[in-house]
């Protein structure tokens, strides 16, 4: 991508490269209707600001740009593509060492990744702060995924320390780090490298006002990962749009299969079986993929391959009610093979998505699904081509 | 709502109390509380719940704790047993 290329000229390493933002806008604070914005780099050829800048403040590291703490409807429906999986790659910001508020040498420094939905969530929850952001380079991931990478670690965090020059700027040697960047960063080697102790702060940052207005106190809570019924729902179109090739190749071949027939291949069949097949084929998606996620805590089993054929089931069985008279007794149990498998198979994908499955439990539930999920495909599909004879 | 809980036994965590020197950095940066500190010590109160992220035995300054951290997704873990390969997120870059 273009802003890779693009590097700050020497000596001004707060101007961001940024793709292409929407006009950029004076954000206020507050009250006032922000005068005074878009001096710096504004003013360069080739380059474009942030609509989240709104102004400028010097340092001994050179100018650096302070951050709005209100969203803009830009930044909601940003959001939003994000979950969608639209212009994924072009959803980062500069790394580096930004303002929020007036922060002092005495504010405090909190550390995030350089995903723009983090950067956005983070500086709206520090709305009538005074701190500054130390912001690593961890290629446009979130916190959690990029510690377990590790881009949020250690030595990214050396680095920037070393670039930004904030210990110029600051007076203090307190980082405060988000707690799910832990699996990253060890604290105890960052201190011994760079000098500054890493305070773990808690996991979502909307609990951060009460963690800095208390002194920097964690309760219990802030430091749990919960999975509430809207955390998985925002997470079902994750899901989706990964699989969204597989789906429609496994559309054609299945209406290319439903002609298959005792006239060799009939297209009205095609169409029609083809397309019931079909229609079983996305039950079992939903299901899997959109329904075992919202009812995780109520449907039987702990393997998420398990809820998924059990809910698969109940669906196929409710498909075999609904359509009893055009379905004879090899449709009937293709019907429920195969919506049950795939309900299985994409529940059991909905793991990655998820906040409390372990790899070794997920790798478990695998070697033991797997070869029942591909057997009942394959009963499932055989029952199904054999019904056209 | 029942509590969401997963598979049982079958984490890689393990802690060597001899080595552990009670810091609390565990408990600290645990996101599902698998730790508590009793004395001088950590306790495994309750390793079922344990996500194998890492973030303990990386922070434990005496090396008290082992885990065998990795990538969660099942598409990351098939394709790891295809190509020999450790399982990595890089593959559907939905991360």
């Amino acid at each position: 991508m273009s802003e890779n290329n693009c590097c700050p000229p020497p000596g001004n390493e707060t101007a961001c490269c940024a793709p292409p933002a929407p006009a950029a806008a004076c954000c206020s604070t507050g009250s006032d209707s922000g005068s005074g914005c878009l001096t710096a780099a504004a003013d360069l050829p080739g380059y474009k600001l942030w609509s989240f800048v709104c102004g400028w403040l010097d340092s001994s590291a050179g100018k650096i740009p302070k951050i709005a703490t209100r969203l803009t409807a830009a930044d909601v429906i940003g959001r939003w593509q994000m979950r969608w999986g639209l212009g994924r790659a072009r959803y980062s910001i500069a790394p580096g060492l930004y303002a929020i508020g007036t922060p002092s040498g005495d504010s405090p420094v909190l550390v995030t990744a350089n995903y723009k939905m983090t950067f956005d969530i983070v500086r709206r929850d520090m709305h009538d702060h005074d701190a500054w952001l130390l912001v690593l380079d961890t290629k446009g991931v979130n916190v959690w995924c990029a510690a377990g990478k590790g881009t949020f670690g250690t030595d990214e965090i050396l680095r920037q320390l070393q670039m930004s020059k904030l210990p110029q700027v600051i007076n203090h040697r307190t980082l405060i780090l988000p707690q799910l960047g832990a699996p990253g960063v060890a604290a105890h080697k960052v201190s011994k490298a760079s000098g500054f102790k890493v305070i773990y702060g808690p996991v979502r940052s909307n609990d951060l006002h009460e963690f800095l207005k208390n002194g920097l106190k964690v309760t219990p809570e802030m430091r749990r990962v919960t999975f509430s019924f809207i955390e998985r729902l925002v997470l079902t179109p994750v899901e989706l749009v990964s699989m969204w090739q597989h789906v429609l190749w496994s559309i054609l071949a299945l209406f290319i299969l439903g002609g298959i027939g005792p006239q060799i291949f009939s297209f009205s069949a095609a169409w029609t079986r083809g397309g019931a097949a079909v229609a079983a084929g996305l039950a079992g998606l939903l299901t899997g993929a959109v329904i075992v996620p919202l009812l995780l805590p109520w449907l039987p089993g702990r393997a998420f391959a398990i809820k998924g054929a059990s809910a698969g089931l109940a669906v196929g069985l409710l498909g075999v009610l609904l359509f009893n008279e055009s379905l004879n007794w090899l449709n009937t149990l293709a019907l429920i093979t195969t919506v049950s498998a795939v309900s299985s198979w994409c529940a059991m994908n909905f793991t990655g998505s998820s906040t409390f499955t372990s790899p070794s439990g997920v790798e478990k539930e695998m070697r033991q699904t797997i070869p029942a999920q591909v057997a009942a495909l394959l009963v499932g599909g055989l029952c199904w081509l054999a019904s056209a004879f | 709502m029942p509590s969401l809980r997963y598979l049982e036994n079958v984490v890689t965590l393990r802690l060597n109390a001899e080595r552990c020197i009670g810091c609390g950095m565990c408990a600290e940066v645990c996101p599902h509380g698998v730790f508590t500190i009793e004395g001088q010590k950590a306790l495994l109160a309750n390793r079922d719940a344990c996500i194998e992220c890492g973030a303990c035995a990386g922070n434990c300054p005496v090396d008290a704790l082992t885990v065998k951290a990795g990538v969660g997704c099942a598409s990351a873990i098939i394709s790891g047993w295809l190509t020999g390969k450790e399982p990595s997120c890089d593959c559907g870059g939905s991360c």
